[in-house]
């Protein structure tokens, strides 16, 4: 074996070792015997942990196989995401799995997959590899999505899922074509070199623009962002949190090393592009949320709304932008998941509750519950001190850094706007009539949904670390 | 230029593979249309051969003639498609059709108009394929996949496994019911498991 090839597979040691397990566990699954999924789950989770130690404490800087993989902190940082979102997701379907008679053990194989193609996503270096990273993990999700095969609405999100995405995928394969076209390389260093060097050409731009829509689609940003609330009502809960979480990490990743990577030096064509979408987004995040009486739609419409806001810091091309990007997913994350271990947790006797109308009253009936909520919600809503607030101040202050005022004013009203349908769950739970108790919540759920809460709630603590941690993460790129 | 046996088994080659893929579209029975569509991947493997590209053609013939074409042949036969009822419309769309062809074929004539016109084009390639006795082809495809693009090889196997995990689970459904041979248990049978003497009364039946 080449010194070069050993050295390529020390770098992506933790994608290898996601790829073989994932194997050997569709292998337990498939001999194992009927109650083998939670064992897969269990095994599953350990081995995402296990790549994950393995990265935090072994990952090295550097390129490997050609130049097509690289690992840095920035994308140490966000594989760090994934596979936090990832882990956590499997534990939260353990209970639901038992429940509601989900126990295929392809899930967890399939979501292991699904990470290893976010992981090689957020570690792309090339066109070639960030088409086939996200391939591998939309294609897994597209069957996550329907894997409720006998419910009409969830094979109707996979369905919706799967077309909508072929088609995007079309679009992003037609731009990096351009992209090949009018540079010559498919690598982003080559890209970036080529593109300093000469004129900025007009079909580039178009190139560009089609590889950025198909990206968006990942993030369900505005316009693209049709599938979203009908993906997330028609899944079944688990796959939803996973889809509002792990997925939007790694596509995220990909956009910030697309932009601010290779398409540095045309950084005023993609930064109108990245200007409008974020707008849009917010706006649309803002109002259409409002309508909603579907918790799982709602989320749905409030995802649309921050993956808007995380576009502000990336609009501004500096490296506070993408420090501000890097801290805002990291606290989307954890209040996403939070509010999906609560959803998770709406459940009575005769099965899971999805209605907004269903938390009245939850104060007087399960306080603690309510009160943790809240939190979150707040923390959504951006409402001081908690993390959520955070999140929206580094990036609204990196758009004003770089002169981007109306970006961020349109910003702030947004969220205004955007507060009222988080505090309206608010009002539901603490001054509504109860409807009725739920069930106890599983010790999974109440293990993600404590831990959330207090990540939230202690965020002003931790800031520092985990800001310094984020800076170190977007001198990647300047 | 082609002269002499070559361009002979050139125009062959081209003229089956051409009328063969006019009798794919042409032809009433589904059956057929299969059979001209292997006649004309025959000859398209012949014209391979002719560039060098020896490795090509042999997959060509082992892919897509034995495995494509006769899955394609197992539809045919075992769905019952309604092939005539399907033709009916379809010349409705012939202008369609032929707006396409007209493009693809102003898109030939760009193409093979602009080597004409500059000639230089040919030698202004980024990376020019070198002659087959200089470079094998399958040494060539073999370093491309395994050596210099292994990491894309690998990740597009991973999506075909996605692919068939996917298959399996949104569509394979156990059955209760179903007759399925088991040698262990056909193999424990003993005479007095598989055998029951009884007496029949006459004129009564079991």
């Amino acid at each position: 074996m080449s010194a070069e090839l050993s050295q390529s597979l020390i770098l992506a040691t933790p994608e290898l070792f996601l790829a073989v397990a994932a194997m050997a566990l569709l292998m337990v699954g498939v001999f194992g015997d009927e109650r083998s999924n939670t064992l897969v789950t269990g095994l599953a989770v350990a081995v995402l942990a296990g790549a994950t130690a393995w990265m935090l404490f072994f990952g090295g800087d550097g390129a490997a196989f050609n130049g097509a993989f690289v690992s840095d902190p920035f994308a140490r940082f966000m594989k760090f995401l994934t596979f936090v979102g990832a882990i956590l997701t499997l534990i939260m379907s353990v209970g639901f799995a038992k429940a509601e008679k989900f126990d295929k053990f392809e899930f967890p194989v399939l979501i292991l997959l699904a990470t290893l193609g976010m992981a090689l996503m957020v570690s792309a270096n090339d066109m070639i590899a960030l088409y086939l990273g996200l391939e591998l993990q939309s294609l897994a999700l597209y069957v996550i999505a329907a894997i409720n095969r006998d419910n009409v609405r969830s094979t109707e999100a996979g369905l919706k899922y799967f077309v909508l995405g072929a088609l995007s995928s079309g679009m992003l394969l037609y731009g990096m074509s351009l992209v090949y076209g009018y540079t010559g390389h498919t690598g982003f260093d080559e890209i970036a070199a080529v593109l300093s060097g000469g004129e900025r050409q007009l079909g580039l731009v178009f190139g560009l623009v089609f590889v950025l829509a198909g990206l968006a689609f990942k993030i369900s940003a505005v316009p693209f962002h049709m599938w979203t609330p009908d993906v997330y009502e028609g899944a079944p809960t688990p796959v939803t949190a996973f889809f509002a979480a792990a997925p939007k990490m790694a596509a995220m990743a990909l956009i910030v090393r697309v932009t601010v990577g290779a398409f540095e030096p045309v950084a005023p064509d993609w930064q109108q592009i990245i200007v409008f979408v974020a707008i849009a987004s917010m706006l649309l995040g803002a109002f259409a949320a409002i309508g909603q009486r579907n918790i799982k739609r709602l989320m749905a419409y409030s995802s649309i709304g921050h993956m808007g806001y995380a576009l502000v810091g990336l609009a501004a091309n500096t490296e506070a932008g993408v420090r501000g990007v890097v801290i805002y997913m990291l606290i989307y994350l954890v209040m996403t998941l939070g509010t999906f271990a609560f959803i998770l947790a709406m459940r009575r006797k005769e099965g899971n509750v999805e209605q907004i109308d269903e938390l009245g009253g939850l104060a007087s009936t399960n306080p603690v519950m309510a009160t943790i909520l809240t939190i979150l919600m707040f923390s959504l809503a951006g409402i001081p001190p908690l993390a959520g607030f955070w999140g929206k101040w580094y990036v609204f202050l990196a758009a004003i850094d770089a002169q981007l005022y109306a970006l961020a004013v349109i910003g702030v009203l947004a969220s205004v706007v955007g507060a009222y349908y988080y505090l309206r769950i608010i009002k539901i739970m603490w001054f509504d009539e109860p409807v009725g108790a739920f069930v106890p919540m599983a010790g999974e759920l109440r293990l993600v949904l404590g831990l959330s809460g207090a990540f939230v709630l202690f965020y002003v603590l931790i800031g520092g670390p985990v800001g310094t941690m984020a800076e170190a993460a977007a001198k990647t790129f300047f | 230029m082609l002269t002499g046996l070559e361009a002979i088994f050139f125009y062959l080659f081209a003229f089956i593979a051409v009328a063969a893929a006019f009798m794919v579209i042409a032809a009433r029975n589904p059956v057929h249309s299969v059979l001209y569509l292997i006649l004309t991947f025959f000859n398209a493997a012949g014209l391979f051969l002719l560039t060098g590209a020896e490795f090509l053609a042999m997959i060509l013939l082992v892919v897509y003639v034995g495995a494509v074409a006769v899955l394609f042949l197992f539809v045919v036969m075992m769905l019952d498609v309604d092939f005539a009822e399907m033709k009916r419309g379809a010349l409705q769309y012939a202008p369609i059709g032929a707006l396409v062809g007209l493009i693809l074929a102003a898109e030939i004539v760009v193409v093979v108009g602009g080597y004409a016109f500059v000639p230089e084009l040919a030698t202004a390639v980024a990376q020019p394929t070198p002659a087959p006795d200089v470079r094998h082809n399958t040494a060539a495809l073999g370093d491309i996949l395994y050596t210099d693009y292994i990491y894309f090889f690998q990740i597009a196997g991973l999506v075909l496994l996605v692919a068939l995990i996917g298959a399996i689970v949104l569509t394979l459904r156990h059955k209760e019911g179903v007759k399925r041979q088991s040698v262990p248990a056909q193999v424990a049978r003993t005479p007095e498991t598989a055998i029951e003497v009884v007496d029949v009364e006459t004129g009564k039946g079991i």
